[in-house]
């Protein structure tokens, strides 16, 4: 059989006169080259406006170039320092020149900010030294360390010799609660400073228990529906899929209208007399709003995938369980619960990947201890304006995400997701 | 409702109501905050919470003056009386009218845009010659995982470089973006049942690849094409952090709207916005689930 097709493979030609294997490859490299040109539009999409606008986000956290924009002379100077020995003459000539142009150009309160993001407290030192640079005369040293007698303070020279090189660690330093410094490397950041690190956690704290409140919820729900029959459970879906498909702003208004001190469960409270109107609960702009309203905002999400695992497991499972003689609850346990763990999986990472980088509702119902990691990226892209910083935050968070859904990808597969 | 079989003991019987009691609870705690926003968008006072008139049904504590605000809010002058110069202010300055108009139109336009672009991609990562379809797969859909603050954010810069921010053209870029994950994971599941020979039995008889995707390819898939529109549609029509980084003034959507509305001055109009949105949501979850049963009837599958 095989030596028949060897020696008669060269011989099969198409009709036009070409071997068929060669045919074979040309087609089947031309229904390629179409799925590819099918897929080529929507990716060069994606790139342009999604993933290169990301890696622009993620380079502003390791490359900023304010400060030696403004100020060439002394970042030239600051370079040739090797940062340990006392800063000499030709550092602080080079700082006055520059403070001058920045002053004429009105740049100074760039650099200054710059500088003051790395060494807190220093912004005023940069404005009211570069308000006097035109008077000072040489020596530079003394006049200069005379104007202001901080600027003999090394650490100072040091921060301005890290903020003087554009690619830089200090940022991701900063969003791990570190410092990075000139001559000791990575060094933690004071008890009273740490923040970002905390705030981490909290995110993580935040999203586990959304998890687990949406599959202590879910799960349940998902096994009426499975269990139902279709056309109860096509009614039933309905409530689950309403709020899947109403406005996020509506559902987190509806909380808030909810769950405020004159909202609905106080009032409701207060009328059976749990509690005093004076004594009501605080149930929102705290960390219990956030999680209440994100466990209502990502069940669906918990529901579906848990009910499509649960659909395709025979119900004829459980009635053998029992019929071998098998309590109700060891049947559940041993028999059905197994199967639906990869509901479990499914549900929960998604929940958990959407939960971590959750922005409206917390900022919304959040109040102060309710803030998740998005929030502060936020902060610092609009009102605190350190754009660097809000990088290197949003570079770990979606180290973070981009690990889990990896994980998803793996063990559940993306082509499995399913929307209502 | 299902009957319970012939040996359930009394404990299972219980187990069995009591359980229904908790799923009941659980639909409620899904249910109630979407249906709570409607009566109280009728309240005659400025609060978000019941008066002791409306729970005692007094016509007198209802009234739909919030719906009028929707219109009046922000007109040039509010008090002229209804005809045409009103509509027309309040077309062209109502601020609730303005966002309503930049939704459907930021809206409409990301759809179609990720709605061609997803459908196509879809038929094409569907096939099996498709190369690194598991890579290609996983970059298309990532929009709907990364955060909205680190793409919003990414997207700012980005944009503000090559001056797209602050136009709609940026806004309809960045939610068609976020759309298509919803189109490719739609589309794709409609094709997993896609019988092949179908396309086969088309070319054999004489049919183009154009002739065959209109005429034998798209009529199967599109009950999966119009729901993953839907989806695209309600995610741009639901979006606020892009718009929040990209968006002027100029081109406030409801979402944005609402957003400034609760956090700077808390007014029942966004209950009554609210409402009218919970309505669309209605509308478009009975058009899905038709579809869904169309989508069964043509492939077979009927519904018992």
């Amino acid at each position: 059989m095989t030596d028949s097709q060897t020696v008669t493979s060269g011989a099969i030609t198409a009709a036009d006169g070409t071997p068929l294997k060669k045919k074979l490859a040309q087609a089947l490299f031309r229904s390629r080259v179409r799925a590819v040109s099918l897929v080529v539009p929507l990716f060069a999409f994606v790139m342009a406006s999604f993933v290169i606008p990301i890696f622009a986000l993620m380079w502003q956290g390791v490359y900023n170039d304010r400060f030696s924009t403004y100020t060439p002379n002394l970042t030239e100077q600051l370079t040739a320092w090797d940062g340990l020995a006392e800063p000499g003459e030709a550092l602080f000539a080079a700082l006055v020149s520059d403070l001058k142009t920045a002053r004429k150009d009105r740049t100074i309160g760039r650099i200054a900010t710059r500088v003051n993001q790395e060494y807190p407290g220093t912004r005023s030192l940069f404005t009211s030294t570069a308000r006097k640079a035109k008077k000072l005369r040489a020596p530079f040293k003394e006049s200069v360390i005379k104007t202001n007698k901080k600027w003999a303070n090394i650490e100072i020279w040091r921060a301005m010799k890290l903020t003087s090189q554009d690619l830089t660690p200090s940022f991701y330093a900063t969003a791990l609660d570190g410092r990075y410094t000139v001559d000791k490397g990575f060094v933690a950041q004071n008890e009273n400073r740490q923040i970002y690190v905390k705030l981490f956690w909290r995110t993580l704290l935040i999203s586990a228990s959304v998890m687990g409140l949406c599959l202590l919820l879910g799960y349940p729900v998902a096994y009426l529906l499975a269990t139902l029959p279709l056309r109860t459970s096509n009614l039933l879906m309905i409530m689950v899929l309403l709020p899947f498909w109403t406005s996020l702003l509506v559902r987190t208004t509806a909380w808030i209208a909810i769950l405020q001190s004159q909202g609905v469960i106080n009032d409701l409270m207060v009328a059976v007399g749990i509690t005093a109107d004076d004594s009501r609960f605080s149930l929102i702009y705290n960390m219990t709003g956030t999680i209440i309203a994100m466990t209502h905002i990502l069940l669906p999400f918990m529901i579906l995938p848990l009910y499509s695992v649960m659909k395709t497991i025979p119900p004829s499972y459980m009635r053998a369980a029992r019929s071998l003689g098998a309590t109700p609850t060891a049947a559940f346990i041993r028999v059905y619960a197994p199967q639906t763990i990869p509901g479990i999986g499914a549900g929960g990472l998604l929940v958990f990947i959407l939960a971590i980088g959750y922005y409206i509702t917390p900022a919304l119902v959040g109040g102060q201890d309710g803030q998740l990691i998005s929030n502060m990226i936020a902060y610092h892209m609009q009102k605190s304006l350190n754009w660097s910083l809000a990088a290197a935050l949003g570079g770990i968070l979606l180290a973070g995400v981009l690990l889990l859904y990896w994980i998803y990808d793996r063990v559940i597969g993306i082509d499995n997701m399913k929307l209502g | 409702m299902a009957k319970l079989p012939p040996y359930t003991s009394t404990g299972e019987y219980i187990w069995h109501y009591i359980y229904r009691g908790i799923c009941g609870l659980i639909f409620l705690f899904l249910i109630l905050p979407i249906l709570i926003v409607l009566p109280l968008s009728f309240n005659v006072e400025p609060y978000f919470s019941f008066t002791s008139g409306m729970l005692n049904f007094d016509p007198k504590a209802f009234s739909l003056r919030w719906y009028e605000d929707i219109f009046r809010n922000g007109m040039a002058s509010p008090d002229t009386p209804f005809g045409w110069s009103w509509l027309s202010d309040t077309w062209n300055n109502g601020q609730w009218i303005r966002a309503i108009r930049n939704s459907f139109f930021i809206g409409v336009c990301a759809t179609l845009l990720s709605t061609a672009l997803g459908t196509l991609a879809a038929i094409g990562l569907s096939r099996s010659e498709m190369p690194y379809r598991r890579l290609i797969m996983s970059i298309l859909i990532s929009p709907m995982i990364v955060p909205l603050v680190i793409t919003a954010a990414g997207m700012f810069f980005f944009y503000s470089k090559i001056h797209l921010s602050q136009t709609y053209l940026g806004v309809i870029m960045a939610h068609a973006v976020l759309g298509t994950p919803f189109v490719i994971i739609t589309v794709t599941a409609t094709l997993v049942g896609f019988d092949k020979s179908l396309v086969r039995a088309s070319q054999s008889l004489g049919a183009g690849a154009l002739t065959t995707f209109r005429k034998v390819q798209m009529p199967l898939i599109i009950p999966g094409v119009i729901s993953g529109g839907l989806f695209a549609f309600i995610t741009s029509f639901d979006e606020v952090v892009a718009v929040l980084f990209l968006a002027s003034p100029e081109q406030r959507t409801i979402p944005r709207q609402m957003w400034s509305g609760i956090r700077e001055q808390i007014s029942p109009t966004i209950l009554a916005v609210a409402t009218l949105l919970v309505i669309l949501s209605i509308i478009l979850l009975t058009v899905l689930e038709l579809l869904r049963r169309r989508s069964e009837r043509l492939r077979g599958i009927t519904n018992s």
